[in-house]
């Protein structure tokens, strides 16, 4: 459903150029949750931004549905990492995430509902009419995603979503964006720095390079769902598939092929 | 060491000291007996005398309704015109060489062109000479407010599609609520200050009528009651501003103590 | 925050970033656009005053005004005139801060002090100095003494004000690091606390010297003491209104010539300093 190619973006002019991204080419299909992993300043929410339409590449498109992304579509949301930046301090939960909805063409019922649907997946409905100041971090960043759900996008694009936050709730957070998908079939679009996740959420990670950045791999994550934090992180696979991608990012590309992954090759 | 004496020495010098310089004013304006330092004593009858009943109506209310008008007309201006000109760069850098003009003439010296271009020394140029100059610090911290607008929440914004005018009610506005707030408590100052100023210099009411009605009759009297009247609104104001600004900010404290700056 | 990250964020609010070669273009001088913003507003005033909206009697033409400013510019009294004004600001500002910057080191250090004399001070602040003309008119006269006073009266309040929060600013690792090492009282008064105070009594500063020039100009325009108030004031009186709006004009230059002196000397008071939010006026 959404198909990113050839994606480039410079900044300067003239003598001074950087190109933060070469090339990037891959595609998403419907309900998958891909992620997105590089090392530190590949370029990973530069080129989120480019395919949420909040920038221009400087060469390339991104098309969602068939139609080309120049402006941030309809049906995308995004998560941003920051939750205390991205949500108004002066609403409540409530009206945090009735925000993108006003412009909806909704009843109130509706929005209402929406809104109260919404916590209630990410599990706030007792915070509803808290600040979102009041809350923890964890739960600032649920609330974050529970405004993406109401917005029914039908793609979310989430900019390393758990960085800011403790390990312990990271993992609940994971969890809750692997039910999210199941429970709403929304495909899902994920950037971090941290391999351990993608692995664990992704059914297909997409591997970056440093920059200037091109895709270096596309691995098919080979796991049982559903996905259990103990469970699926006690599995041998695990491991192996972890330390391929993981060797994939340090560049150390003498280890064979385990066979449970399926490699994609390379993108130019 | 300091310790739990050292405090009570600290409140005991809170309370004493001011009122150990009222007792000295006052014993030495008695024994000085000139007209120009009466002692605080009369000039509290006489504060009593003027303002509490008497020409409360005739000069306060007329000065009051001056300053909040002008006040609140400056405000509104500063902010429709800081909203633009904080969210466009170029719209900025066309502008701010007049603004630096203007914020930075002496209100005086705009008096007699006041009254020349209104023809008259009525309310209305008294009002619009204070709203003008309640403007600049209003419009100065509106446009720095937004211009310090968290680019997070502006892509937020833009990720979900929010229209311009839902943008700038719900987010560009609240986000530089504090920020405006403060240049509208310097205004509210200002707009004390000018008012004094414009009546002094020709109206036939108010306070600053007063000032100078005593001035030219030479009574010392009405004079400091003036002076001590123009204290104690601007105290006021101040105050009932604070408190309203509290109320208005209470999820902008809650915000900063929550979240590591 | 970064003035980089705030030109981004306005920059964002007015759409998508353009593609690669965005905010090059016009490397449009900050003087050109500087001459071109006074040039449209000095056009504006000449077309409206054409336009007949206004009487020419009470709004007289730009390019009349700019020629009696041409005028006035070449006479002595004015230059006179000018100067008593600026020195009279410069006296008062001068003797403000003289007086400000030491009690106001007292009262940020003392904490009794500073309790002592916190009523008094919260008493006498809010008293708008221009109050106090008629008072200074009928004891001292309309002297440079009264005008003195009464812009140094008024810049005292602000500079005292931001010397106690800057003193009080301090940050106390540095002292008690300073401490433990033995460094004695007034070495670490020196070197830790004013220079950790110097921004704030910058701001002070400028804030002040603002208030000295409308002060010292409104004593001359109401109490008749020598300098551009008064000179104002005559020609109000005698109904030179061209001489009246030029004369205004040239304060205003004033003005601006005092606020960049002061604003300039407060950005570089502050380059080293953590960026504390100063108000913006």
């Amino acid at each position: 459903m959404l198909e990113i190619s050839d994606v480039a973006k410079s900044y300067g002019s003239g003598g001074k150029v950087t190109h933060a991204l070469r090339s990037i080419s891959f595609s998403i299909a419907e309900r998958e949750l891909v992620c997105v992993v590089g090392p530190s300043g590949c370029g990973k929410t530069t080129l989120l931004k480019c395919i949420a339409g909040l920038m221009r590449p400087t060469r390339g498109e991104v098309v969602l549905h068939g139609k080309p992304v120049t402006a941030p579509p309809e049906e995308m949301a995004v998560v941003f990492q920051e939750y205390n930046r991205s949500l108004m301090p002066w609403s409540t939960v409530r009206n945090n995430v009735l925000l993108p909805l006003r412009h909806k063409k909704l009843s109130k019922d509706e929005r209402t509902r929406l809104v109260e649907e919404s916590l209630e997946a990410v599990g706030l409905t007792r915070f509803i009419d808290h600040y979102p100041w009041q809350l923890s971090g964890g739960m600032q960043q649920r609330v974050a995603i529970a405004r993406a759900l109401a917005y029914q996008p039908l793609i979310l694009l989430m900019d390393e979503p758990f960085a800011s936050v403790d390990a312990q709730t990271r993992g609940d957070l994971e969890d809750l964006v692997l039910r999210v998908r199941d429970e709403f079939g929304i495909t899902i679009l994920f950037v971090t720095h941290d391999i351990d996740e993608s692995v664990y959420l992704s059914d297909r990670i997409v591997v970056l390079t440093h920059a200037p950045t091109v895709v270096k791999e596309v691995v098919r994550v080979e796991l049982p769902s559903p996905r259990d934090q103990i469970a699926t992180k006690e599995l041998p696979e695990f491991a192996t598939q972890r330390a391929y991608v993981y060797r994939l990012i340090k560049h150390d590309t003498t280890a064979p092929a385990p066979s449970t992954l399926v490699g994609e090759g390379l993108h130019d | 060491m300091r310790g739990r004496g050292y405090e009570t020495v600290k409140v005991a010098a809170e309370i004493a000291v001011p009122i150990a310089i009222v007792v000295i004013w006052e014993l030495w304006a008695r024994s000085a007996d000139s007209q120009f330092w009466p002692p605080p004593s009369k000039i509290v009858q006489e504060f009593n005398d003027l303002w509490v009943f008497e020409q409360f109506r005739s000069d306060v209310v007329p000065s009051l309704m001056r300053i909040l008008l002008g006040f609140g007309i400056g405000s509104a201006v500063g902010v429709a015109i800081g909203v633009p000109l904080g969210m466009s760069l170029w719209a900025r850098k066309f502008a701010m060489p007049q603004i630096e003009y203007w914020r930075a003439m002496p209100p005086p010296a705009l008096l007699p062109i006041s009254v020349l271009l209104l023809h008259s020394i009525g309310n209305l140029q008294k009002v619009s000479f204070i709203a003008f100059f309640c403007i600049f610090p209003v419009l100065l911290n509106t446009i720095d407010g937004i211009r310090g607008l968290d680019p997070t929440l502006v892509d937020t914004a833009r990720a979900y599609g929010i229209p311009a005018h839902e943008r700038i009610r719900r987010i560009v506005l609240p986000a530089a609520f504090p920020q405006i707030s403060a240049g509208m408590r310097i205004s509210l100052s200002l707009a004390v200050i000018i008012m004094v100023v414009a009546e002094y210099f020709s109206s036939t009411s108010g306070v600053g009528y007063v000032l100078l009605i005593s001035k030219n009759t030479f009574q010392l009297g009405p004079m400091w009651a003036a002076i001590l009247l123009i204290g104690v609104i601007g105290y006021v104001l101040n105050l009932a501003y604070m408190l309203a600004e509290r109320r208005m900010l209470a999820w902008h404290r809650g915000w900063r103590a929550a979240t590591p700056q | 925050m970064a003035s980089a990250t705030q030109e981004t964020a306005a920059t964002h609010l007015s759409g998508p970033e353009p593609a690669a070669s965005e905010t090059g273009g016009p490397r449009l001088s900050g003087a050109l656009v500087f001459v071109l913003s006074f040039a449209f507003a000095l056009l504006f005033w000449q077309a409206f005053s054409a336009s007949g909206l206004v009487r020419e009697q009470d709004l007289p033409s730009m390019t009349a005004t700019m020629g009696e400013l041409w005028n006035l510019v070449q006479t002595g009294s004015f230059w006179a005139a000018f100067l008593q004004t600026a020195r009279g600001w410069a006296i008062g500002l001068g003797l403000a801060t003289l007086l400000a910057v030491p009690i106001g080191f007292v009262l940020g250090l003392s904490d009794l002090a500073g309790r002592a004399f916190r009523v008094p001070v919260e008493f006498l602040r809010p008293i708008p100095s221009a109050a106090l003309i008629p008072l200074l008119f009928l004891t001292l006269g309309p002297t440079l003494e009264s005008e003195v006073f009464l812009a140094a009266f008024g810049a005292f309040w602000p500079i005292l004000v931001q010397t106690m929060y800057g003193v009080r600013d301090v940050d106390p690792v540095a002292i008690d690091t300073a401490r433990s090492f033995g460094v004695p009282t007034r070495e670490r008064l020196w070197r830790i606390t004013l220079p950790s105070a110097v921004p704030y009594i910058a701001t002070g500063m400028r804030i002040a010297s603002a208030v000295a020039l409308i002060l010292a100009f409104t004593a001359e325009l109401f109490m008749g003491t020598p300098g551009l108030g008064k000179l104002l004031n005559y020609a109000q009186s005698y109904g030179l209104t061209t001489q009246l709006y030029a004369l205004a004009l040239a304060t205003g230059a004033l003005g601006v010539c005092t606020h960049v002196l002061f604003t300039a000397a407060e950005r570089r008071a502050l380059r080293w300093h953590p960026s504390q939010r100063a108000e913006a006026v």
